[in-house]
Parts: structure tokens; sequence; C-alpha cells
């Protein structure tokens, strides 16, 4: 046997399998990449379980959100339940984000997804309050237009009604007020808000207690 | 039901004939023959379904979903024709489009099978566009432009996935040749002791004539 040749040809066929594998180490398998960014958000309409604490945001229960009345406002659309411990991180920063925001004419809103109001309510009670509205979605309508394969996912509709951004996992407050300036200044709005102050245990209780004390609002 | 005739059979055994024990086995075969039949059954299959899966707001009247009703009949559903209302054929693409569809949180599962409360939300979903006129493929396309690729079981054969489906046929090509081709090098006849004998006349020619020069 040609020791020469035999190493050729083991290299040729072995490196680029080894290269494909190594390739594949890198990329995570629970990304799913979705088609939804740059195309048209999915419109719902939906009732209010939970007015929302911020005075700017809040809505009667039992009102009806349109997301197709929200043309020309960011949209943020967050898929939680009380059941999700990953949705326990991002609650404090979504709704500081939600009232750093409100001013701006940016809405929240939070999307009950395969849970029971009550038991959401009582969720939204023990983490001290949410900023914006809570949502139901029977049946997880919405959340299968969204192409939703887990909680918490965040989407984030821009001013002509399509998905800017799709958010996987816990929302920090300083990836989402980045997104969200960027795309108000590409709107024409030039103040920017930037993240929310930091002021932890102030901001849970703020939250409960819906007149503005405590987050700066530009 | 299998396990306690297999349980009963050793003790039968010792003073058992062999007929007795192939009586005894043939009996078992045949209990579970039937029990399989009733739960791989569509009718039972649709049956659990709609008593699981069906949301309680809006499946709409016009779906010919099975409903309750059929749940305890499906006891007798071997032998039973299918009641009316049942329509098999519908549930049939139900299925089949179910099979396709990956859930979104299991691994490597169809909606179909999962029975998770997403995958019965989906399903639904499937029951309710087929219901309302929409033909197989729109209803994928629903699931793909939500999804996208990721949602379907099977790749389609399109773009970049064709490798996916002519790879191992090259590589099946490429190694049949590669075969084939070493085989016939080993069992070539060797050329030998003429062409040995030849060398050295050439090799004395060639010398010969740096010799001559």
């Amino acid at each position: 046997m040609n020791w020469k040749r035999a190493f050729l040809f083991t290299a040729g066929l072995g490196a680029p399998a080894i290269a494909l594998l190594s390739y594949g180490m890198t990329r995570n398998p629970r990304d799913i990449p979705s088609p939804l960014p740059g195309r048209e958000a999915p419109v719902f309409t939906r009732p209010v379980f939970a007015p929302g604490a911020d005075s700017v945001l809040r809505l009667p229960v039992g009102d009806s959100v349109r997301l197709a009345a929200h043309r020309g406002q960011i949209v943020v659309v967050n898929f939680w339940a009380s059941w999700c411990l990953a949705c326990r991180d991002e609650h404090l920063d979504l709704s500081q984000t939600a009232t750093a925001f409100a001013p701006k004419g940016v809405r929240f809103y939070g999307l009950l997804y395969n849970d029971k109001e009550n038991n959401g309510l009582r969720w939204i009670s023990d983490m001290g309050g949410q900023a914006y509205p809570a949502l139901s979605d029977p049946g997880a309508r919405t959340a299968i237009d969204y192409g939703l394969y887990g909680v918490p996912e965040t989407f984030v509709v821009d001013q002509r009604g399509r998905v800017a951004h799709k958010f996987i996992g816990p929302v920090g407050r300083v990836q989402l007020s980045k997104l969200l300036d960027s795309l108000l200044i590409a709107n024409g709005d030039s103040t920017r808000v930037g993240p929310p102050d930091v002021s932890t245990d102030a901001a849970v209780t703020r939250a409960v207690t819906p007149p503005a004390a405590g987050v700066a609002k530009p | 039901m299998i396990m306690r005739a297999g349980r009963r059979s050793p003790r039968a055994l010792p003073g058992a004939l062999p007929g007795a024990l192939s009586r005894t086995l043939r009996r078992t075969l045949r209990r579970g023959l039937l029990l399989s039949a009733l739960v791989f059954s569509p009718r039972f299959q649709s049956a659990q379904s709609a008593t699981s899966v069906a949301p309680p707001e809006s499946t709409p009247e016009s779906t010919p979903a099975t409903t309750q009703s059929t749940a305890p009949s499906a006891s007798q559903a071997v032998i039973a024709p299918p009641l009316p209302g049942v329509n098999l054929e519908f549930d049939e693409r139900v299925k089949r489009i179910a099979s396709r569809l990956r859930c979104p949180v299991c691994q490597g599962e169809s909606i179909q099978d999962s029975p998770a409360e997403l995958s019965a939300q989906m399903k639904t979903l499937v029951r309710e566009q087929l219901a309302n006129g929409k033909t197989e493929t729109e209803v994928l396309d629903y699931f793909l432009g939500k999804y996208g690729q990721w949602i379907l079981l099977e790749p389609r054969a399109e773009g970049i996935n064709l490798l996916v489906y002519w790879l191992p046929v090259l590589f099946l090509v490429l190694g049949a040749g590669g075969i084939w081709m070493v085989v016939r090098k080993w069992t070539r006849p060797r050329p030998v002791p003429a062409d040995s004998s030849l060398a050295p006349t050439t090799d004395e020619n060639g010398l010969a004539g740096v010799a001559s020069e």
C-alpha cells in the first residue's frame, strides 16, 4: 500500500467531514430561524384580562386589543406564562422599558400562552404588578400565528406593522431599549429614551402603585 | 391483559401439553391483535383526540370532527360500521398533514404523535383550516410561513436540501466505482516472468546504446 496515497485519501474524505461537524458545533440546534422578521406581523384581536399598572398603557379589563389599529406605533408583543421560569427574569425589564417608552407611543402587550387567566393574574400580583396590559390567547391561536415554540418570546412590531425583531428567551432592558430607540429614530423621532434606570427594588413597588414615582420619563 | 396471560402460563406449564400452551399463546396473540386494532383504528384515535383536543370555544359547526359521542362506542369500534357523521376520510387528511408537521415543543416528533398541548392546538388548527376549504398544501404553507422549513419533518426536495437527497446516491455510486476498480486491480493476472525477462533486455539495449555513443 502506498502510504502517501492512503494518507491523502483519508485526509480528503476526513477533512470535509470534520469541517462540517465542527461548523455544526458552533450552531445552536434549538435556534429555529423564524421567517417572520421583515414580514407583516400577524394581526390579532385579543381581550384584556389584566389592565396594566402604567397610567398611559392601562386598559380596562374586557377591552379588545387590535394590532391592526396600532399602525404608526411600535408594538411590543410578549408571550409569557405563569409556569415559565424565564419569564420571571425578563418581567421587570419589560415593565420598566414599557413605562419608559410609553410617552413615545410604544405599546406593550403580554399574551398569556397556554395558561389560565387566574394563574396569570396571581403571577402578576406575585411579581409586583405589570406595567402593561395582559391579553388572553385562547387555543394559542395568536401564538401559533407568530410561530411560537416556547415562552418567553418577544416580537417587536414596527410602525408599518412589520415584525422588526424577534427575541427568543428573556429580553434585557438594554437590548430592547436600543432596538426601540433605533426604530423611533428611523421613523424621524430624534430624541432617545435609552434604557430605563436600574433602581430595582423601587421599580418593583413602583409598578404596583400606578402613578409615576421612580423611573425618569423624558 | 397480555401480562396476566403470561404470568398464568408458567403455573399451568408443568402439567400442560404443548397444545394447551399454544392455545394460551394464540389467545394472547389474538387479544393483542384485537387491542392493537382497536388502538390503531382511526376512529379510536380521533375519538381520543376529540376528547382531549377540541377547545371549548370554537370548533365550527361545519367541522365534521368526531365528537365525544363516538367515545363510548370506541370499545366496539372494531366491528361496528362507521357511524353517520364520522368522516374517516377527513380525519385521514388531518392525520396526514399532522404527521408531516414537527411539534415545536418536542424533540423530533410530529404533532400527530405528540401529546403536548401546543400540538393539540396546532392539530385543531389544521382541522379547522381543512374544514374551511383549504387544501393540504395551503395548510402546510400556513405553517411554513410561521415556522419556516423547520416545521416540516421531511425537508422539501429543493435548493440546498437536494444535497440531502442526492449526496447518499452520489457516495453510493462513487463507492461502487471505487470497489469495482480495486477488485479489478486485485483480480487482474500478474504479467509475470515474461516482463521481468524483457526488462533486462531493454535495459541492456539502453545501456548498449549509451555505451555505443
